[in-house]
């Protein structure tokens, strides 16, 4: 498919613009780059052909105003929209709203969103296309008798979660009735205020989880998968590091895991990029569907490196009609890849966010580094911490790490703290050499294993 | 001779804890050392801005939700 000279409009920012901006650029395409009036000088305006301003600095009234957006794309005589991450993303009503003012949306079809954006209809979904998902209520639950009549058949512990939460917003552990009792009508106001939606489903627990997900691709009809990546190293439900593949599975589990995702996207006729997000529990070697996010993730390089597929230009041609370009054949592992993501954040001070100017760059001849970044450019404050994303690929798991260690080492990014220092901390754990991370152990780690600054 | 109070860190000035709650502060109001004025929000992350010292007849200078850089004069007070 020739898409040459097309307009593409990225309505996102930060690095995922300048990853869209480049993938389009690769096919051909013009690439018109929307900013709010705080990101007229991003790296993403600097490379773009054109660029339009949709709003003020906050996001609410810029990156997340639909009318804006959509009229900004009309003026430009674009011809696709491509969302990115995060702001407009998974909204269906945006999709909607573009494919009605006759563009096309770089993403699934504004119903798929809209269905797998309320957790209980993906869960469902999930389960008539015979994928597993972990013991629970069957959509949304009633009262709380009802609740704890089923809570009993599923298990204690328990997890409530919100039916429109999502990024593990919403959600609640109750270890018994009691628990139970007090936990759902504070669960019931919480969604209510955070999503104007107060429905609830049940789910049992899983035991030192593991999060795995599948990258899937799909034209409408078929469906592919680009493997599995690892993301359990998380801090507040963040994923900070991911790998790919997930080297706690074996080749019969990652089969059937792989398998699955492709028989959901089949089954609700999937177009573009998706994932699939699981949990594993090593225990039992046991995988169950959380949930489907209906975008590019931004974790998505590591998928990449493993299999040398370009997904944003995949997800491109896609949404313009094209079948897929690759059969399941054709997709082969190599290797594994491993992602940490710079935050400007102080991992030495809780965290604590950093905007600052951004210094002398040194960045390491070889490695890929998807960013945002350039000499004296200015972060401004008002958009999420992530500066870029440190991607290295080595023949095996202890090959990845022995790499990543050597890019931590070399790369430095004056005048900005970073989380750089969490993970050369990170790469020389035993747990963390040893893949023994599950989705709680960074918090703890964090607390035993201070981050010094300077390191 | 008036008072300034202003923003610590760069980011979105918000006045009140939660959209549909009063503001922290009405405008004319006394305020004591320690009380919160606003919230700024950098990065995703929402830090309380409060008086470093006590003041009469506050005078906001920044609107609700309105972006503030480093040391921007957030409000006035006697």
């Amino acid at each position: 498919m020739d898409l040459t000279g097309l307009g593409l409009f990225v309505a996102n920012r930060g690095e995922i613009a300048v990853r869209i901006g480049r993938a389009a650029r690769g096919l051909g395409m013009e690439v018109i780059q929307a900013h709010s009036a705080a990101d007229a000088e991003m790296l993403a305006v600097r490379e773009a052909d054109r660029s339009v301003e949709i709003g003020p600095p906050q996001a609410s009234k810029s990156y997340l105003n639909i009318e804006a957006v959509i009229a900004a794309a009309k003026e430009s005589s674009a011809r696709a929209v491509h969302p990115g991450y995060g702001f407009l993303s998974e909204n269906a009503d945006f999709a909607q709203a573009v494919e009605e003012a006759g563009l096309v949306f770089v993403g699934p079809q504004a119903d798929t969103i809209r269905r797998m954006g309320d957790k209980a209809a993906a869960r469902a979904a999930a389960q008539s296309a015979g994928v597993p998902t972990a013991p629970g209520s069957e959509g949304r639950i009633g009262d709380l008798a009802a609740a704890t009549a089923l809570a009993d058949k599923i298990g204690y512990p328990l997890m409530i979660k919100a039916a429109a939460g999502g990024g593990g917003r919403g959600i609640r552990v109750a270890e018994n009735a009691e628990d139970l009792a007090s936990l759902i009508p504070q669960a019931q106001m919480e969604a209510r205020a955070a999503f104007g939606d107060d429905g609830l489903y049940l789910e049992r627990m899983i035991r030192d989880a593991r999060h795995v997900e599948v990258q899937i691709m799909g034209d409408g009809t078929r469906a592919v998968h680009y493997y599995e990546r690892e993301c359990s190293l998380q801090r507040r439900r963040q994923k900070v590091w991911e790998e790919a593949p997930a080297a706690c599975l074996d080749d019969a589990t990652r089969a059937a895991l792989c398998a699955s995702a492709v028989r959901m996207a089949e089954a609700v006729g999937y177009r573009g990029a998706g994932t699939l997000e699981y949990l594993y529990e090593p225990s039992t070697g046991q995988f169950f569907f959380m949930e489907m996010n209906t975008r590019i993730q931004v974790e998505h390089p590591v998928s990449e490196e493993v299999t040398g597929a370009d997904l944003i230009a995949e997800m491109i041609r896609v949404a313009f009609g094209a079948p897929l370009s690759k059969t399941q054949d054709e997709i082969a592992l190599r290797g594994h890849a491993i992602e940490v993501r710079v935050n400007a954040e102080d991992p030495a001070n809780n965290f604590m966010p950093f905007p600052g100017v951004v210094g002398r760059l040194h960045l390491p001849e070889g490695v890929r580094f998807d960013h945002m970044l350039y000499e004296g450019y200015a972060i401004p404050p008002f958009y999420d911490s992530l500066l870029g994303k440190l991607i290295v690929r080595g023949e095996d798991r202890a090959d990845a790490l022995a790499r990543l260690r050597a890019a931590l080492a070399a790369i430095k990014i004056d005048g900005v703290t970073t989380t750089l220092p969490l993970y050369a901390a990170l790469a020389e754990d035993p747990d963390v050499i040893a893949d023994r991370a599950h989705t709680r152990w960074l918090e703890s780690w964090l607390e035993t294993n201070p981050i010094t600054p300077g390191r | 001779m008036a008072t300034e109070l202003r923003s610590p860190l760069p980011g979105t000035f918000y006045r009140r804890p939660a959209p549909d709650q009063p503001p922290f502060v009405e405008d004319g109001s006394d305020v004591a050392v320690g009380t919160v004025i606003g919230l700024v929000e950098v990065m995703k992350t929402f830090h309380e801005v409060k008086a470093e010292a006590a003041g009469t007849a506050i005078r906001f200078k920044v609107e609700n939700e309105e972006p503030v850089m480093a040391g921007a004069v957030l409000a006035e007070m006697d």
